[in-house]
């Protein structure tokens, strides 16, 4: 006989799992007492909210399923931020929730809450399940469904009798068959072939890779196609890293708090390929940042996503990978018009400006243009949400890493949590956290996780006394009225950093802060540094 | 614009909630909704009536075919379908006006199924033109009460729709 609980372990171990990330509770305890068995590292942090960061940052380094474990009840409702960040964000994610005994579902006991109800506009899929012997049915569904198709987020409700009752075997199924769902992945020839007719006839083009270059696992394919074509390339958030930074054609982040030149090239482009983004509006804020004339072939997974947000001539329905492939093939010899690439050169140069420094302070935008060059090749990028987030998305010159932050959600303290799944998925790369001094304090309790796992992660802490990108909004729009927008009471975060025996320092100016660096990424230990930024720096 | 959705869906509690949910959070207008299994038992029919430009039964269409239990979306063609709703109309009735009612739902092919001393319940089953049509001939009487299904609907013709 084998218990609920036992196969849930077992049906983990079958998907390859290797961590969990959660925190228990009573209606979870079947599960935990069996995963205490297990060879799979269970990583407790202080906060569910976490869980589901750290499980997201475990899975878009690892390419696998990010798992995250809560209880019934409050556990569950505090997974909610973390689920839905992982859905904006298309990332693909098995939460697992206890939930209260079957027979009393639906009564208001003690810890109960309607957690697939709840989540039902963030995730992919979710399930509460009726009865052990579909358990097994049912991961693999799951595994499936999240890591398939658009990646996203699948929820396992699963009452503890449940997980309690014993039924004769396991045996974990080797396919799914869900008829409802069959992504298209395989990019339709017609429509291939078109949009290469209209790319060889166009005199602009320009490329905006998106996320889903990156969930596709087709990064050096995608580098390739650009170098070959010589097409000028911009990015979204989530596709920052595709390219290089210092590549040539590489023209940076597009939108509200992007580079003016990306935002130039794709006012001037007549034909823009998107690539695996949904160009929500901080992408493309007004419909005039595209000229009218300018010819959209639209490439995704989701074909819900085509002409959602932008007016589609040539959708694509695919993956990114088997689209690039048959363009690839399409295209033969196609190298953009010359007079295109050197405006495009020309304009890097002239959009060039080195910030302004203010004396006693950290420079925050010079000081991640050159942390790169300071750290590996490989190394990982965790942003949080604010000013800090968007200096790094438009300062740090990506090499062979990624970088990584929430830019479906914008869910402030993801950068801590999301730190600590990408370390277990990455334990030799150099992992570097920037944050804000109001979003570091939003997940400040995962340091406790990150010091009980010894994991080397950077946490570099932009602090400014402000929550700075609202700041900077109420000096745009609202008068100046910094209405709940300064930070009074903050710790010492050099003391903060001393209780949990972590490794700190302070500094006030760039040379400082690059000294502290260099050694910081030297040692095998957590390290916290603190760069006092002056407080009406500005996001661009 | 009005668009007549069927939607094919597996039979499972929860489903219905998963769509109902998707209409309210994308801000779709639905004029009805109806369900009911069909000559598979694991599967049921929902037929949808909403209003929206193309840009919406596009979106509609496509969200819905993301539930990862909807198994085939549909728009029916304008014209090539046939559609019924069922409706109850309890209406207000002297015993003078009796003969009349009786007649005017003669005329609708419409079946009385309840006489009481002062009032009397229709049953009628047609198209939402129809149905509209006999509200208003028997409004002038006083309408006490409506019960009234969602519109299902089914292509003419030989092809169906199947899993
Ligand atoms: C959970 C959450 N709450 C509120 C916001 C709105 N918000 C966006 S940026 C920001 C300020 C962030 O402050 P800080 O972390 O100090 O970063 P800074 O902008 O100062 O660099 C706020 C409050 C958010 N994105 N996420
Ligand atoms: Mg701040």
């Amino acid at each position: 006989m084998i218990s609920g609980a036992e196969i849930m372990v077992k049906c983990l171990e079958a998907e390859g799992v290797k961590v969990v990330f959660g925190y228990p509770g009573a209606t979870i305890c079947p599960f935990y007492d069996k995963l205490y068995d297990s060879d799979i590292k269970h990583v407790l942090v202080r906060q569910e909210q976490n869980a589901a960061h750290a499980a997201s940052g475990y899975s878009r380094c690892s390419g696998l399923p990010g798992v995250c474990v809560a209880t019934s009840g409050p556990g569950a409702t505090n997974l909610i931020t973390g689920i839905a960040t992982a859905y904006a964000d298309s990332v693909p994610m098995i939460a697992i929730t206890g939930q209260v005994r079957s027979d009393l579902l639906g009564r208001d006991v003690f810890q109960e809450a309607d957690i697939t109800g709840a989540c039902e506009p963030f995730v992919k899929h979710s399930y509460l399940v009726g009865k052990t012997e579909d358990l097994p049915r049912i991961f693999k569904e799951a595994f499936h469904i999240a890591s398939t198709g658009r990646k996203g987020p699948v929820l396992i409700d699963i009452p503890m009798d449940i997980q309690q009752q014993e039924i004769e075997r396991f045996e974990y199924p080797d396919s799914v068959n869900i008829i409802g769902y069959k992504p298209n992945t395989r990019g339709h020839a017609v429509q291939v072939r078109r949009a290469v007719e209209a790319i060889k006839k166009s005199r602009r083009p320009l490329i905006v890779s998106g996320g889903g270059v990156l969930s596709s696992g087709v990064k050096l394919k995608f580098q390739a196609f650009a170098d070959k074509t010589r097409i000028p390339v911009i990015s979204t958030m989530m596709g920052i890293g595709v390219m290089p930074s210092d590549h040539e054609m590489y023209l940076g982040m597009l939108g509200t708090h992007g580079k003016p030149v990306a935002n130039r090239a794709l006012h001037d482009a007549d034909l823009v390929i998107v690539c695996g983004a949904r160009l929500g509006d901080r992408a493309v804020a007004a419909p005039d940042q595209m000229s009218e004339n300018t010819t959209v072939i639209h490439i995704d997974i989701d074909p819900a996503e085509i002409g959602k947000n932008v007016k589609t001539e040539i959708p694509i329905v695919g993956d990114m990978k088997n689209v690039l492939n048959m363009m690839i093939e399409e295209i033969g010899d196609y190298v953009v018009p010359n007079q295109w690439q050197e405006t495009v050169k020309g304009w890097k140069k002239s959009f060039f400006r080195t910030p302004p420094k203010f004396d006693g302070f950290v420079e925050p935008r010079a000081l991640v243009a050159r942390l790169s060059s300071m750290l590996r090749s490989k190394a990982i990028l965790v942003a949080d949400v604010g000013q800090n987030q968007i200096w790094c998305a438009n300062n740090f010159m990506i090499r062979d890493g990624r970088f990584l932050t929430t830019g479906g959600m914008g869910t402030m303290g993801y950068s801590i949590p999301a730190s600590v799944g990408v370390k277990f998925a990455r334990p030799n790369r150099d992992v570097v956290v920037v944050c804000g001094d109001g979003s570091f304090q939003m997940s400040m309790n995962e340091l406790a996780t990150i010091v009980g796992n010894k994991l080397a992660i950077k946490i570099i802490i932009m602090r400014n006394h402000r929550l700075g990108m609202v700041r900077e909004l109420q000096d745009m729009h609202y008068d100046k009225r910094h209405s709940g927008t300064i930070l009074e009471g903050d710790p010492d975060f050099q003391k903060l950093a001393e209780a949990y025996g972590i490794d700190h320092a302070e500094a006030n100016s760039n040379e400082e802060a690059e000294e502290i660096i260099k050694d910081m990424v030297k040692s095998d230990k957590p390290f916290i540094l603190v760069c006092n930024v002056y407080p009406d720096t500005p996001s661009i | 614009m009005q668009y007549t959705l069927s939607v094919l869906v597996e039979n499972h509690a929860g489903v219905l909630s998963k769509i109902s949910g998707l209409f309210s959070r994308r801000g779709f207008n639905i004029d009805s909704l109806a369900v009911g299994v069909t000559n598979n038992p694991d599967v049921s029919r929902i037929t949808i009536v909403a209003n929206g430009d193309e840009y919406v039964v596009e979106q509609l269409e496509k969200q819905l075919n993301k539930v990862i239990p909807v198994i085939k979306v549909k728009r029916l063609a304008e014209g090539e379908f046939i559609s019924r709703e069922l409706i109850l109309i309890k209406v207000h009735c002297a015993a003078s006006k009796r003969a009349e009612i009786i007649k005017t739902a003669e005329i609708m092919q419409a079946k009385i199924v309840d006489v009481a001393p002062s009032c009397v319940t229709v049953e009628y089953c047609e198209c939402t033109n129809r149905v509209n049509t006999l509200i208003d001939l028997l409004r002038p009487y006083g309408i006490r009460e409506i019960v009234r299904t969602g519109t299902i609907a089914i292509d003419r013709g030989a092809s169906a729709l199947s899993v």
